[in-house]
């Protein structure tokens, strides 16, 4: 909402500074989005003449005008189809910067002839209007004079943010009152003037739709005289960045921004019955809007029909046909009341945004129809002259009998504030609050009949099957008007002197408040980042195709409205854009990184699962000390052991399968298994004809670990550890096995040879080639026997050996390699 | 005082001691000390003299055994350290070479964020929810106060998921609010939340994301003010910038889910962008007390209870904590950014360290 300073100052007695009012705007919660003075990037704009305007010897579409804009006539070529002899226009000279444009005027030849500045438009000025061609001043427009001062535009234009609950202030009087009230000075009263009515109106009204429209007026005016408004009015409109029309026109859109009062004018000769319906939209309905599309009604919006039609969407855009313009001679002014909801269902469905809208869905000043209705009577016949009708209406008046009490005490109680009983009930009588009734302990108000959003009708919504819902709902019923009120108050007298409160705490050492989850999220992104790798967040959605690459792209995980194709998808696992964000790095010439995110994963029924995802790409760092070698699957698998070990996962019981997912290099991926079912992550390589479509390098290697499936470790203390004397002892041995055999199994069975003896078993060499035959791997092991009781015996040791190569050879078909 | 032959014999020992290496050394050892050394063999000739020759000459040669015998120590001695001063000579490594190198990760600003505002509500006896990102249209919308024909719907730039046959369509949560209302539905006040998650709408540019996160905050309990709502504010503002009694300001404003609602400002200097400096204002958030109808619409009798609901954005006061200007980066994944802008996993947020 736009407005300047001496329109504000029409409604608002006050001696109060710019500066004074844009922060009590702000503090009122009329927030200050800028103030702008036109004239300061206007300046060197000013009004001339075309002398005379003829067509350009080697260009269709040009015109060479000679230009007289005070000084020496000058030559101007210009390309606008309405440039023409007689025009009063607006020049920029050179060296004139032209801010809808970004452009520096110079001095120049175009096709040939001389140019010495241009003819501007309005787009060009960076104002609100017609592109198509060049301003059009009226005949009267004073030539060489300063365009921006002759439009009024030399004053601080003030532009606020409306919130959605105040309708009120989307009006230059409503805005004044708050002001007053907030006590920068004293509203100037609205006095509707007294019409002198001749007559019926000879258009009338029919209401068939009161759901959307409960109360209607309207009055006809002839023999006016149309055409450009006069020069205050269009200054008044032009201020606010809105483009003077006709004079009709421009005074309905001057009474939208002053009182807050949608109007529309009908050129009565252009209806073609007397009747005015309101009715639903219908099939067949299809009329050109004012916004210069076409308009297509549908049963739920409410339009204005003559006998041919719907002429009119109602409450958001009249139509083209039927609007008045330079040649009107009766007009009919509507003067209507529409339902907020409403008018916000199809605002939403025709997607137009339209002054008329924008006050209609926050609700209007329902009461005062008539006497708004008399006032822009009253301008249209002092500036466009002609008689005045009796007023025709549909509907009634509404009823408005809304009312709210203020409990004091619920000042500090709610409020925390220490504003008195009499500031409160000042302040709310300033915003036109009326006192019914008041004791020293509260105070019963009538809202006003401009504050739709005070003490609304309840309109819950809630859960089903609630307990107490019945008292709850009585409850809201009973404090939210009186917080309505509260809020009044508070934001008049200033939220800044509310005292700050620490919150009451019971514990003075805080209890942990992470859950467990919470905790091991955190943890775990510690140890990747603590390997080394960098901690990423990258979007829940990205496009199908490279979801596609991951599993399946669900039609319920599609976006209904992306905001662009390639953010189509939510991901199924946070791996999909991981491993685009990894491209995006290796195409900017890093080519060795380790990422990783603990993000959601989304399924097809939409539920949602924690995953911490990791990929490294590349080779581990160059260095003289180590050669350099690439990122394999199993340094994959080291992130994921490296998280579960740290969420206290016991290691013992984790076993790995082969395989994973399409995605995953098939030889070289695995899963982190907890029994036979459960999967705690997935790692290995990335298959190459995917990383072949995600620009990644081969032999990338990535890892998925699924946070929600890892069990709550089991919080016990801990046996006291068994530290014997004795020294332990490592024995090695080379099995010989198929190929085919898990390393994994091999290892388990040496280390259940003994349990109580052998306390470790590690891997240390794996060969194939010379002495190994075809199809069979050797595997090299070092076990760890710790003893317990005594030292042991050669014999004993022996023993062990032997039952380590039978279980060797039992569970892994091993035989000891000679 | 040796005879002239054992004075010839201790000489020519003592100069070839003083010039043997290693090996020459222990053969000149063995020659003169060993079974049959020459000195030995002079020491076995005193058995066949008689008591008073055998008491001199005896005299003698133990004279001349210990001072051979300390030559070759002391000629040991010297050899020893000069061999260890050859080894240690060629074991000189280049310590000026880099060590073997060790990726260095980082934790990214926004998890960092949120660890801190975890630690500070948590010493003010808040409890972390969290919520899904898909939401029903209930939840994010009606159950707050914003129902299907409220301007604030169309505000709010929500995404849609495609709805299946017969069902609402599902939206991504525009706020993290919905939270609030998962909360109240299944406990009872007092209730103590924050809730920082990721939040989505259909707004792309320099400084919007489609995707960007939020912290929540919802205090429920009898006795809550509006003064509370300011304090806790200030606390945790303070807190989380780290400077003392930083300047917080309320500004009237309208959510549909509070009443009354306020814009949260804090003090910077927009020249300098020191933060609690200058005197202008920033915005950072929005506040309010909870809505009547959002209590009643969870089944809490707003006669009983009241209480405040907040929301931060974590990008915003991220960038203002450490002074990053471009939004889009907090995405894009640049292992530049990340290394520049990321924390140390070895210094996690907590409040006795400092935050």
């Amino acid at each position: 909402m736009k407005f300047s300073l001496s329109w504000l100052k029409t409604w608002l007695d006050t001696d109060a500074s710019l500066d004074e009012i844009t922060t009590a705007l702000s503090a009122i919660g009329l927030e200050v989005e800028g103030v702008e003075n036109k004239a300061e990037t206007l300046k060197p704009f000013v009004i001339a003449e075309i002398v005379e305007a003829v067509p350009h010897p080697n260009a269709d579409k040009l015109r060479v005008c000679r230009v007289n804009a005070g000084g020496d006539e000058r030559s101007i070529v210009c390309g606008a189809p309405n440039a023409r002899t007689g025009l009063k226009v607006v020049m920029a000279p050179p060296g004139a910067y032209v801010p809808g444009s970004g452009i520096t005027i110079k001095v120049g030849e175009i096709r040939g002839q001389k140019s010495e500045g241009m003819l501007t438009s309005y787009r060009e000025l960076g104002l609100e209007g017609d592109a198509d061609g060049i301003i059009e001043l009226p005949a009267d427009a004073p030539v060489g004079a300063h365009f921006a001062q002759w439009a009024g535009l030399d004053e601080p234009v003030i532009e606020i943010a409306i919130t959605p609950n105040r309708g009120d202030a989307l009006a230059v009087r409503g805005i004044a009152r708050d002001l007053a009230a907030a006590g920068l000075g004293r509203l100037k009263p609205f006095t509707a003037p007294a019409i002198q009515a001749e007559g019926a109106s000879a258009i009338v009204w029919k209401n068939e739709f009161p759901e959307a429209c409960p109360w209607v007026l309207g009055r006809t005016v002839r023999g006016v005289k149309n055409g450009p408004s006069p020069a205050w009015l269009q200054q008044r409109l032009e201020s606010i960045g809105l483009r003077p029309i006709n004079t009709l026109v421009d005074i309905t859109n001057f009474f939208t921004y002053d009182l807050g009062r949608p109007l529309h004018v009908f050129d009565i000769k252009k209806l073609s019955s007397n009747t005015l319906t309101l009715r639903r939209g219908q099939e067949g309905d299809v009329f050109p809007g004012l916004h210069g599309k076409e308009i297509r009604p549908g049963a739920e919006d409410c339009v204005i029909a003559d006998a041919a039609g719907a002429q009119s969407l109602a409450g958001i855009t009249g139509g083209e046909g039927t609007g008045c313009d330079d040649a009107t001679t009766e007009v009919f002014i509507e003067c209507a009341l529409f339902d907020r909801v409403k008018i916000a269902q199809t605002g939403q469905r025709s997607g137009i945004f339209s002054d008329a809208r924008q006050r209609f869905e926050r609700g209007i000043d329902s009461q005062a129809l008539p006497e708004f209705l008399d006032a822009a009577t009253a301008m249209v016949l002092q500036l466009c002259g002609g008689t005045a009708s009796g007023v025709t209406e549909a509907g009634a008046r509404p009823e408005w009998t809304r009312e709210a009490r203020l409990r004091f005490e619920r000042i500090r109680s709610f409020g925390g504030s220490e504003i008195t009983a009499s500031e409160a009930v000042s302040s709310l009588e300033r915003l036109g609050f009326a006192v019914q009734a008041q004791d020293e302990h509260s105070v019963t108000v009538a809202v006003p009949s401009w504050r739709n959003d005070v003490a609304q009708p309840q309109a819950l919504d809630q859960a089903p099957d609630l307990p107490g819902a019945q008292a709850a709902a009585e409850g809201a019923a009973e404090i939210e008007p009186e917080v309505d009120l509260i809020e009044e108050v508070l934001r008049l007298k200033g939220l800044d002197a509310i005292p700050a409160l620490s919150l009451p705490n019971a514990a003075v050492v805080p209890a942990p408040i992470l859950t467990a989850k919470q905790a091991r999220t955190a943890l775990a992104r510690r140890v990747l980042a603590a390997r080394g790798m960098l901690d990423c967040v990258t979007f829940s959605f990205t496009d199908d195709a490279a979801c596609a690459l991951f599993g399946d792209t669900p039609e319920s995980l599609r976006l209904a409205n992306p905001i662009a194709a390639d953010l189509n998808q939510m991901r199924p696992t946070p791996l999909v854009t991981l491993c685009q964000a990894g491209a995006r790095n290796v195409a900017r010439g890093f080519g060795a990184f380790g990422l990783f995110e603990i993000g959601p994963a989304y399924a097809a029924d939409r539920s949602q699962a924690l995953v911490a995802a990791g990929l490294r790409v590349g080779e581990t760092p160059l260095s003289a000390l180590a050669p350099a070698r690439r990122y394999d699957a199993l340094d994959a698998k080291a992130d994921a052991l490296a998280v579960l070990a740290a969420l206290g996962v016991p290691l013992d019981a984790v076993t790995t399968s082969a395989g994973g997912p399409d995605y995953y290099h098939p030889g070289q991926s695995g899963a982190l298994m907890q029994g036979p079912k459960t999967v705690l992550a997935r790692f290995g390589t990335l298959h190459p004809s995917l990383c072949a479509k995600l620009d990644l390098p081969l032999g990338s290697v990535a890892f998925e670990i699924l946070l929600d499936a890892i069990p709550e470790p089991k919080k016990r203390k801990k046996a006291a550890p068994a530290l014997p004397p004795f020294q332990p002892l490592r024995r090695d041995f080379a099995f010989l096995v198929p190929e085919t055999t898990p390393a994994e199994t091999v290892l388990r069975a040496a280390k259940g040879a003994e349990r109580n003896l052998i306390s470790g078993v590690a891997l240390f060499d794996r060969y194939q080639g010379k002495g190994v035959p075809e199809g069979m791997v050797s595997l090299a092991i070092a076990v760890t026997l710790q003893p317990a009781e005594k030292s042991l015996t050669d014999a004993e040791i022996e023993a062990v050996c032997a039952k380590i190569v039978a279980e060797v050879g039992k569970k892994a078909g091993g035989t000891l390699r000679g | 005082m040796l005879g002239d032959d054992l004075k010839s014999l201790l000489d020519g020992a003592l100069r070839e001691i003083g010039t043997a290496d290693a090996e020459g050394l222990e053969a000149l050892r063995v020659s003169l000390l060993g079974k049959n050394g020459s000195v030995t063999t002079l020491l076995k000739s005193l058995g066949g003299m008689d008591p008073e020759a055998r008491k001199a000459a005896g005299t003698q040669i133990n004279l001349l055994k210990t001072q051979i015998t300390d030559a070759i120590s002391a000629r040991r001695a010297t050899l020893d350290e000069a061999a260890l001063a050859a080894r240690l000579a060629a074991e000189r490594i280049d310590v000026t070479q880099p060590p073997r190198p060790e990726p260095q990760g980082a934790i990214h600003p926004l998890s960092r964020t949120t660890e801190e505002i975890a630690a500070i509500f948590g010493a003010m006896g808040f409890a972390i929810k969290d919520g899904p990102d898909i939401e029903s249209d209930w939840n994010n919308f009606s159950a707050l106060n914003i129902p299907a024909h409220h301007p604030a719907r169309a505000m709010m730039d929500t995404f849609y998921l495609t709805a299946q046959p017969n069902e609402r369509p599902a939206v991504l949560r525009t706020h993290t609010s919905p939270v609030q209302i998962r909360t109240m539905l299944n406990e009872r006040p007092p209730i103590r939340i924050i809730v920082p998650g990721r939040t989505f709408r259909a707004d792309h540019d320099a400084t919007h994301s489609p995707m960007f996160h939020q912290c929540e905050g919802l205090v429920i309990e009898e006795g809550i003010t509006l003064a509370h709502l300011k304090g806790c504010l200030s606390d945790f503002l303070s807190a989380f910038f780290g400077v003392p009694n930083l300047p917080v300001r309320l500004r009237a404003s309208y959510f549909p889910f509070t009443e009354p609602s306020m814009e949260v400002d804090i003090g910077w200097s927009r020249k300098t962008g020191e933060i609690g400096g200058g005197t202008d204002w920033l915005e950072i958030g929005g506040s309010g007390m909870v809505h009547p109808n959002v209590l009643a619409n969870c089944g809490i009798d707003p006669r009983k209870y009241q209480g405040f609901a907040f929301g931060v954005g974590l990008e915003r006061i991220t960038m203002l904590k450490h002074g990053i200007n471009d939004l889009r980066l907090f995405y894009e994944s640049d292992v530049r950014w990340l290394r520049h802008y990321g924390f140390s996993p070895l210094t996690p947020a907590s409040l006795h360290e400092g935050i």
